[in-house]
């Protein structure tokens, strides 16, 4: 009974939950283009040749209760053993205030980076705490942001170093890795020297000789056994040879332990992790990175630094931004692009939440239970092999006793670290109890009756931290570690910050290139399952059956949707997918014995990420031109191509271009490339007008990275986490990334990128889920609404403003350019100014200045309904008639609505105006605005004054009330 | 319109070159046109005093807030001072391009490369002014 059936269908789809115009809003926008259907519609926009002409083999959509089903499932397939593996990853508590309120709390989640200053003053401070934070515990004055993981951020600092060390003419610089540091930093460091011809060696440093050529050190504080060790005489040695020392750390071991800085220390690394966010089997997770004012300039990644706005006022911004990647392209100090913003500000607030004296309590408690593990186990006849230790045993087995001792742990749904067949490593952490303490011994007993009460034993052993080691200076002094201790002060101060960011909560952010869409609550649940966020990345593999499973499922989904056969999730974010991408392919040219191919084309258009991660996989770029019209210039590919056909390595391109036009010429171009012995890297950032109706594979290119936190619904997080993983074709599948401490068997790997080998596996559910949801049709929908939204929003405002660059049939792809130039000459009127005018609108203004500078690029997204576009080209059509005010001379060049905007409360109601326009039209520009809108809370900042006189931790409370006054 | 000096000699790059009356010293800036592009100048990175480059040699690099550029010399010689001025102070390159504003002074080791360099007609020219 047919009837019957299609009347228990499901009565709710969560694809018109995830897409935002309904379909009469799809008619009309269509009707307003000019299209019968969208059938013909995309027939129009996607070159012919280039069509995916058969449905995704996907299932079909599933509801939003079936998916937390199927992912109920998976969860129930990991297992929770305690882990005390340790090597960076521990237990901890996240305060649930600030797992309600951050964490499942989609105003923080959903922001973005920070690159409006006057609507993220929120975050941004949340992000100077965190600096501060580092910056103290660290004793080194220069903090960033964050960076991916502890790994990474010690394969940063070896390139800090190299940039800033001078080596001997004709010399190798070789970089010193402790053999004390944890296996995978080392395996990412080596895999990032080695790309780009640095040496690297691994030694004891206790005896290492600094001979000329080499440049810089990498120690473990405390090792990853445990020892704390006394470092000074080493960065002696160092220094006298021009060598720098840079030291992976533990900040809650900081809060007891003399800090690097203090002690002659660079560079200090590590991951912010036990400071309240979950182990999530990987990431993500914020690292920190801090060095001394020297270096400043080299720093990798985002620094905040405090500033002043237009009234004099003390504003945040990021700092020092001709450091990085979107500016500085190859000769950038780091490809990093996506950071870990909103683990950052978890640990950040972790901090504000617990003190320093907090922070001391809890580090002291970890180090008793330590001391106290390590007098029991001494009692049962076990040697402990370093006398001096923070919270990390490294404890003496026979290789006899070493199977019966884990079967012991075993059964009691305990992990221990084997470090070697006789070797074992013990981890305590805030969540260890001293029922864990007594069932951790009884498992080293061998089931044997404990002569001995645990807590009996005291802790009166000899001093297990070095007296020459013990902290005597002070930290997190500034208030706002000390003001909000009761759950009522620290929630009000998480929601004051979270009011004055602008987050998808209460607008559209319509950032080109970012896809900025929905981030489903279904999809997000599973993140506060405990089965999803307490497992170790290095436990066993059989308590993460359910994981795996994900892991391999989501693998499939985005092998059909690319139409790659392999994949690798390692890679945590875009940029770092670009680089393994690149890593595979030069190990790829190698196992052919052309190791000489190493010239990488890359259009001039593309995103600095792509010319940063060349050059760290050792590559040379050479730019190739675009044409007027944008798209790929042909005959200067062909050119290029031919002229370098002995050494060239890959061409990178972003599909649809980065100017947001199917370029028609895409399968010449791959075609081009590989008649010269190249490979063509798409870069997978606009894949979000891709699913469903294109495939990288079968355009011609070779791999792709996919920005999971825009086309697959990882929210931004305000500036991370993100995930990039790669998908290859066939013949790189053997070159992909493995893991030295969870083998991933694969054959010729071109080595490890992140410290996990999944990269961000708590973040994963995500995307699976978003797929399950959507289904085969609903992605393909979801695609389709992408590119109806974008040539609707084009078609408004082509009457108001010049739009740059069309495809065939003068339509556009996902995403489109506004050109804003004239303005300057026509009314004294800068993109930056309209950018700031749109604030005042509500709206969170579009990408300014990329990929041409002066322009205006929107990405709508499927999510936002019409009404939605409607209002927002609304913004964007009055201000053009505010531009046409000045123009006409109505409104003066200087002092007007768009030189002075945004405008601030404080702006609006002080008892002086002398605007030659009335308050009303500065606050209240259009009617919705009078409902709601997101107010700036800082006026314009001025960038100049905050990078010449840098500051980049907490200012003193007077800074606030002296501007006050 | 930006102020270009009819005295001066101006590189494609928007150097310029003055001639101080000490022999074969010249002093070394970058031009009122570069600077108005380039915003509000927050750092300049300059070499050190005895440093020696080949005409056209990156001698240096100038920062904006969002916009980095590098600096060319537009004659080969050894630098004989540097502007102290800018590390405290970098907006002088704003406020003062061709005065307080300038960056290197340069013994010039090949006195005739000067008459290569463009006039003020033909830098004007380039910049469409």
């Amino acid at each position: 009974m047919p009837t019957v059936r299609a009347s228990l269908a499901p009565a709710d789809r969560f694809v018109t939950r995830h897409i935002g115009p309904s379909p009469d809003e799809t008619r009309g926008m269509l009707a307003t283009l000019g299209y019968e259907s969208l059938d013909a519609f995309i027939d129009a926009v996607v070159p012919a040749d280039i069509r995916l002409r058969r449905p995704l083999a996907l299932p079909p959509g599933r509801t939003e209760r079936e998916v937390l089903q199927a992912l109920r499932g998976l969860a129930a397939q990991n297992q929770l053993y305690r882990s005390y593996i340790g090597m960076g990853y521990h237990h901890s508590f996240t305060p649930q205030v600030i797992q309600r309120n951050i964490v499942e709390n989609p105003g923080w989640y959903t922001a973005y980076t920070p690159y409006q200053p006057e609507i993220a003053q929120g975050r941004l401070e949340a992000l100077l705490n965190f600096q501060t934070m580092v910056a103290d515990l660290t004793a080194l004055p220069i903090a960033n942001a964050s960076l991916l993981d502890e790994a990474t951020a010690a394969a940063e600092a070896m390139n800090l170093t190299e940039a800033v060390a001078k080596v001997p003419p004709g010399t190798t610089p070789m970089f010193m890795i402790a053999e004390g540091c944890h296996p995978q930093t080392i395996a990412v460091v080596r895999t990032r020297a080695e790309a780009r011809g640095v040496q690297t060696v691994i030694a004891d440093p206790a005896g290492f000789e600094f001979r000329p050529g080499v440049i810089g050190a990498l120690l473990q504080y405390p090792t990853t056994d445990g020892k704390i060790e006394d470092y000074r005489a080493l960065c002696d040695r160092a220094h006298a040879a021009g060598a720098l020392v840079t030291v992976a750390t533990d900040l809650l071991a900081l809060t007891l332990l003399t800090p690097p800085g203090e002690w002659g220390a660079d560079i200090a690394v590590g991951n912010s992790q036990r400071f309240g966010v979950p182990m999530g089997y990987g990431g993500p997770h914020a690292a920190f990175f801090a060095t001394r004012e020297a270096h400043r300039r080299h720093v990798p990644g985002r620094i905040i630094g405090v500033s002043r706005d237009a009234a004099g006022r003390p504003a945040l911004r990021m700092a020092l931004q001709t450091r990085e990647q979107h500016i500085r392209r190859e000769k950038a100090t780091s490809n990093i692009c996506t950071a870990q913003v909103l683990l950052a500000v978890m640990a950040s607030m972790y901090a504000v939440y617990h003190g320093p004296d907090g922070l001391r309590r809890i580090a002291e408690r970890v180090h008793t239970l330590a001391v106290l593990l390590a007098q029991a186990v001494t009692r049962l006849g076990y040697r402990v092999v370093h006398s001096s230790f923070f919270d990390t045993l490294c404890v003496e087995v026979e290789s006899s006793v070493l199977p019966r001792l884990l079967d012991a742990a075993r059964a009691r749904r305990i992990n221990l670290r084997v470090i070697s067949p006789t070797r074992i490593g013990i981890s305590l952490d805030e969540a260890t109890t001293l029922g864990d303490l007594a069932d951790l011994v009884t498992a080293f007993s061998l089931n044997e009756v404990l002569p001995f009460m645990v807590e009996d034993l005291g802790a009166k052993a000899g001093p297990s931290i070095p007296e020459s080691l013990h902290r005597t200076s002070s930290y997190l002094t500034h208030p706002v570690f000390h003001r909000y201790r009761s759950e009522t002060e620290m929630l009000r101060y998480i929601k004051r910050l979270e009011a004055r960011d602008l987050s998808l909560t209460s607008a559209m952010i319509p950032l080109g290139s970012c896809t900025m869409k929905l981030n489903a609550t279904t999809e997000m649940v599973p993140l506060s399952w405990r089965e999803f966020n307490r497992l170790h990345p290095f436990a066993p593999r059989e308590q993460a059956t359910g994981y795996r499973t994900l892991f391999r499922q989501l693998e499939d989904m985005l092998a059909e949707i690319t139409g790659f056969p392999k994949i690798s999730l390692q890679p945590n974010s875009g940029a770092q997918g670009e680089f393994t991408g690149l890593l595979v392919i030069r190990a790829y040219h190698r196992s052919r014995g052309e190791g000489h191919r190493t010239t990488c084309l890359i259009p001039t258009s593309a995103h600095g990420t792509n010319p940063a991660s060349a050059v760290m996989a050792g590559l040379d770029v050479v730019p190739v031109q675009s044409d007027a019209r944008g798209n790929i210039d042909l005959a200067d590919l062909r050119a290029k191509a031919a002229e370098h056909k002995d050494t060239l390595a890959a061409l990178m391109i972003t599909y649809p271009s980065t100017h947001g036009v199917f370029e028609a010429s895409i399968r010449q171009v791959c075609e081009i490339i590989h008649a010269h012995g190249g490979q063509v890297y798409m870069d997978g950032a606009n894949m979000n007008a891709q699913v469903g109706l294109v495939r990288p594979a079968d355009v011609g290119a070779d791999v792709c990275h996919l920005n999971l936190h825009k086309t697959f619904c990882i929210p931004h997080g305000g500036g991370g986490p993100g995930m990039g993983p790669i998908c290859v074709a066939a013949h790189l599948g053997p070159f992909l990334p493995d893991h030295p401490v969870v083998p991933l068997r694969q054959q010729q790997p071109c080595g490890t990128v992140s410290a996990a080998p999944w990269g961000s596996a708590w973040i994963l559910p995500i995307s699976w889920a978003y797929v399950a949801l959507m289904g085969r049709e609903g992605l393909v929908e979801a695609t389709r609404i992408a590119i109806l939204n974008a040539n609707y929003v084009a078609r408004r405002l082509a009457a108001h403003y010049p739009l740059l660059y069309t495809g065939q049939n003068g339509l556009v792809a996902h995403e489109c350019i506004i050109d804003c130039r004239p303005f300057k000459a026509s009314a004294g009127i800068e993109v930056e100014d309209i950018a700031k005018r749109i604030i005042d609108y509500g709206f969170h203004p579009p990408t300014v200045s990329f990929p041409v500078a002066g322009t205006l690029m929107i990405e709508p997204t499927e999510s936002e309904s019409k009404e939605e576009l409607d209002r927002f080209c609304d913004a964007l059509i009055s201000i053009r008639q505010e531009i046409g005010e000045v123009e006409d001379g109505t409104q003066p060049r200087s002092n007007n609505l768009l030189t002075n905007a945004p405008h601030t409360l404080a702006d609006l109601i002080a008892d002086a105006w002398d605007r030659p326009y009335t308050r009303e039209r500065a606050a209240f520009p259009a009617v919705w605005t009078r409902a709601h809108k997101v107010w700036p809370s800082v006026s314009r900042v001025d960038g100049a004054y905050g990078d010449r006189n840098l500051v980049c931790v907490c200012p003193p409370m007077e800074a606030y009330a002296l501007a006050a006054d | 319109m930006a102020n270009i000096p009819a005295d001066l000699r101006y590189t494609k790059e928007h150097e310029y070159v003055k001639q101080t009356g000490a022999d074969a010293i010249v002093q070394i800036g970058i031009t009122d046109y570069a600077q108005g592009e380039l915003g509000d100048v927050v750092y300049v990175d300059l070499p050190k005093v005895g440093a020696s480059f080949g005409r056209g040699d990156v001698f240096g690099t100038i920062e904006a807030v969002k916009a980095v550029s590098e600096l060319y010399a537009p004659l080969a010689g050894t630098v004989t001072e540097v502007n102290q001025a800018l590390e405290g102070d970098p907006a002088l390159v704003n406020r003062d391009p061709y005065g307080a504003g300038w960056m290197l002074k340069l013994r010039a080791k090949n006195a005739g490369e000067l008459e290569q360099l463009l006039n003020s007609e033909a830098y004007k020219k380039q910049i469409g002014q």
